[in-house]
């Protein structure tokens, strides 16, 4: 399934924060979004899975769903979003239970998807007992327990120290690998974008607009930080974004 | 190296930790002061009365079978007054925090309510309810009713937003989200709330008893204070604490069981 944002514009009150917004997220592909911070990307994520509504412009999803999709278009919050009062695979089983499945089943999606984040020896865990990137694989685990069309995700490891965040980049890319999902992924950090986009969009300051659209050819798992062209690609992004950045910065600091 | 200087320990203070024994031996010392000013004669009987003639009264109270007599008929007013209040209360809260129509009506009229003393409107309740066990229940279900509302519902609006969306965009039912995510969210709040309703709970369950009740731990209390039974009143009075301490560990045993997942 493709998912499709087209003329996507918004405002909060007098403040017009998206401007004309056009993005195609083709199947099996990561999409990057950055930008400088306060330029919308979090509130287009939201516009994106219907958890807000756009002042004007449609989000559309065409084909179909890929069979035993529960969710469509799936979260990672930057926060994890995680019930304190469940256990990890409690956690997990929270957004099964919803559905008519079998005990039997629900537990074979619950072990798979832990499996598959290297959770198994944490089934029984509690959120507090976790770091923060574990934290974040059960997230993720959640997210893929669902199996979602769409994954949409909010600057997933802007919580998390720079080491952990290394580890779950190699994590993401790995899950990719096996088994390629479609994205859309928030981040303000170039690095990510360059390790994970297939393709990275540009948005403006405020108001914001796509201002560069910027394809990686490279195949995730032959991508690393001292890649040629992927150096190229974040310097690349980095002079397309500092006069925003900067700009924005000096606004903020205004208001 | 000349000139070097340990530096001092400045962060203590300011964090009081618990001694198990500290309220234990500080009871006892005041019931050891009560008894030796009394047999000193430097208290004068009719304040007090001896520590150990109420403990006596106690016994007594124990060996004729009164106690039982007494505790069973409050504790069963407690037991139905409190359950139907705090229940109701939890579930008023619970609508006042997820409907707008219901918290815009109902939050001042829980406003109005909540300052009036119970205890003013018993004669209204004898005629509502009758002189039997109804007016009684009534009395202590709306005492406890309306601290439970007001807990209840800042609870709820205390619970974590981003909990709920990450619900929506799930897709989970409504009833989903109020049952797994909103209630256990608020349950800390709610029990900290009942603390408080069933302390009151208690409180009005004497003047509940102060009308045509034969037996019970307040219409206990209120004869021996019409004889000036210092030693019967002080038995009484030592068995409603009793009760509040109880009440008190009670729901601190259910914070720990139910709360297992905070820190």
């Amino acid at each position: 399934m493709d998912l499709t944002l087209r003329s996507i514009t918004h405002r909060y009150g007098d403040t017009e924060v998206l401007r004309d917004v056009t993005i195609d997220v083709p199947s099996g592909r990561v999409v990057c979004i950055v930008g400088p911070s306060g330029c919308g990307k979090s509130t287009l994520l939201r516009i994106a899975g219907g958890l807000e509504r756009a002042g004007g412009g449609q989000v559309l999803q065409r084909g179909h769903p890929p069979d035993g999709c529960l969710n469509p278009l799936t979260y990672v919050f930057q926060d994890f979003a995680l019930l304190p009062w469940r256990s990890v695979a409690g956690n997990v089983e929270l957004v099964l239970e919803d559905h008519p499945l079998s005990a039997a089943e629900r537990q074979a999606t619950v072990a798979d998807v832990l499996a598959r984040t290297r959770l198994d020896g944490f089934r029984d865990a509690l959120p507090r007992q976790l770091s923060g990137g574990m934290k974040q694989r059960v997230a993720i685990a959640r997210a893929l327990a669902v199996r979602p069309a769409v994954m949409l995700m909010d600057e997933p490891l802007s919580a998390l120290d720079a080491q952990t965040r290394e580890l779950l980049m190699d994590d993401l890319v790995g899950l990719w690998t096996r088994q390629p999902f479609t994205a859309l992924y928030v981040t303000h950090n170039l690095s990510e974008a360059v390790r994970l986009g297939h393709r990275v969009v540009v948005l403006s300051r405020r108001p914001g607009r796509v201002r560069e659209v910027v394809d990686l050819d490279v195949p995730l798992p032959d991508r690393h930080d001292a890649h040629p062209d992927l150096v190229r690609a974040r310097d690349h992004l980095w002079s397309a974004i500092r006069a925003e950045a900067a700009a924005a910065d000096a606004e903020l600091q205004d208001a | 190296m000349p000139d070097a200087r340990a530096v001092p320990f400045r962060g203590g203070g300011f964090r009081p930790r618990g001694n198990r024994w500290a309220a234990l031996i500080l009871f006892a010392a005041i019931l050891v002061l009560v008894e030796w000013g009394l047999r000193g004669g430097w208290i004068s009987p009719l304040t007090l009365p001896l520590p150990s003639a109420v403990l006596a009264t106690f016994g007594e109270l124990w060996r004729t079978g009164a106690l039982v007599d007494h505790m069973v008929p409050s504790l069963s007013r407690l037991a139905v007054g409190a359950v139907l209040g705090a229940g109701l209360g939890i579930a008023v809260g619970v609508a006042i925090g997820l409907f707008g129509l219901v918290r815009a009506g109902l939050i001042p009229l829980v406003a109005a309510i909540f300052p009036i003393p119970k205890i003013a409107l018993l004669p209204l309740f004898v005629i509502w309810f009758g002189i039997g066990e109804a007016s009684k229940w009534a009395l202590i279900a709306f005492g406890t009713f309306t601290p439970t509302v007001v807990a209840t519902y800042g609870a709820v609006d205390n619970v974590d937003r981003g909990l709920i969306r990450m619900g929506q965009s799930f897709g989970l039912r409504w009833w989903s989200i109020v049952s797994k995510i909103v209630l256990p969210g608020a349950m800390p709040g709610i029990l900290s709330g009942l603390r408080v309703s069933l302390a009151i709970a208690i409180i009005l369950l004497v003047a509940a008893e102060m009308l045509g009740a034969e037996y019970g731990i307040g219409a206990y209390i209120l004869t021996a204070g019409s004889l000036y039974d210092l030693e019967r009143l002080f038995a009484g009075v030592t068995i409603l604490s009793i009760l509040g301490v109880l009440v008190s560990a009670v729901i601190g045993w259910l914070e720990k069981r139910v709360l297992r997942w905070r820190t």
